[in-house]
């Protein structure tokens, strides 16, 4: 299975038009996936709260929008998140790499990692955890749930859904 | 004049457009002076009106003017580049530029020392960027609604706010008459 394409698959399917990035190394097929579909308007990010306001002024033009980002970014987002996509009741599928958890070479991502589920946890946001290939079957569904109830939505995906780092 | 004035001067030239009006008193103040369905009022994430207005150009056809402020701009300085190599005809973003940060007590920016921000705006990518006097403003606007070219306006001005209450509109009914103001 090609978890890139299966991905953006679903997000096609699910009317999914306008789709921000801010590129992390385990996203980068995906983001080549999103960049290469014609029913995908792709526009490249700065910051995740840039994104988020992008994502908010889509989805009032009609368009249902996506984010795919580092956990990192939970870090950054915590106050558009609450004032912004859940103030104003905006529906927000975030794909999210989950550095710093297993199989991950770089120690300082553990560091934000430890916080991530914490993070979400507090501004009660349905959060899945994408851990093994096929936990990606899900996908679909989490997407018609966030669609579904107009709220920010986490899908963290580890190294090890995405096959590790090769040699790292 | 204050970017109240200046509101209330270009209020009939914002009639019936979306607008997607920056935190604190600038939406105060719009709220206030020319209350409409097509007024997007950012109540809390301060910096992201432009990138709000961004999306809503790029996602529709109806032209969309984003009022911001230099703070706000200089708090998501990243915008300038995303809208520089995306920028849509449809969309203008009109900086209010009075040097402060007004709805916490006119500290002073950047933009009121050395900061260019109608520079910065063409060195990301910004084709079409004017900078306007305060008296000049509604002339401007109308002429980059015509235009449909995607344009940034720096306006300048004093510093200063005036006394609006609070807006105490429900978010959600702000969101949800300004979507339909979108689709009409």
């Amino acid at each position: 299975m090609n978890i890139d394409k299966k991905i953006v698959d679903d997000l096609v399917a699910n009317e999914v038009s306008f789709v921000t990035t801010v590129p992390c190394k385990q996203l980068a097929g995906v983001i080549d996936e999103v960049d290469q579909r014609d029913g995908i308007f792709h526009i490249p990010s700065n910051k995740e709260d840039e994104g988020m306001g992008l994502c908010a002024g889509a989805f009032m033009g009609g368009k249902r929008p996506a984010i795919i980002m580092q956990n990192t970014a939970i870090g950054v987002t915590i106050n558009t998140l609450a004032t912004l996509t859940q103030f104003y009741r905006l529906p927000l599928p975030m794909i999210i790499s989950y550095r710093g958890e297993l199989r991950e070479p770089v120690a300082c991502q553990v560091e934000m990692a430890v916080h991530t589920k914490a993070l979400l946890a507090q501004l009660n946001i349905p959060t899945y955890h994408f851990h093994w290939q096929k936990d990606v079957e899900e996908f679909d569904n989490i997407l018609k749930y966030t669609f579904m109830c107009n709220k920010p939505v986490a899908i963290l995906t580890d190294a090890n859904f995405w096959g590790g780092y090769g040699d790292q | 004049m204050i970017r109240s004035e200046i509101l209330k001067e270009i209020a009939p030239i914002l009639k019936d457009q979306l607008i997607v009006c920056n935190i604190g008193i600038p939406s105060q103040e719009l709220h206030a002076i020319m209350d409409q369905p097509s007024n997007f009022y950012m109540l809390g994430t301060m910096g992201l009106a432009s990138s709000i207005g961004l999306g809503l150009a790029l996602a529709q056809d109806k032209t969309v003017i984003s009022i911001d402020g230099d703070g706000s701009v200089l708090t998501n300085l990243g915008t300038l580049p995303t809208i520089g190599n995306n920028m849509p005809p449809n969309y203008i973003l009109m900086i209010i530029d009075n040097g402060s940060y007004g709805s916490t007590g006119d500290q002073p920016t950047y933009t009121g020392r050395k900061t260019d921000l109608a520079g910065m705006a063409r060195a990301a990518g910004c084709d079409n960027v004017v900078e306007v006097q305060d008296k000049d403003t509604g002339a401007a606007l109308e002429k980059a609604i015509a235009a449909q070219q995607g344009t940034v306006m720096v306006v300048k001005c004093d510093s200063g706010n005036a006394k609006m209450p609070v807006i105490t509109l429900d978010p959600v009914v702000i969101r949800h008459r300004f979507m339909e103001a979108v689709a009409k």
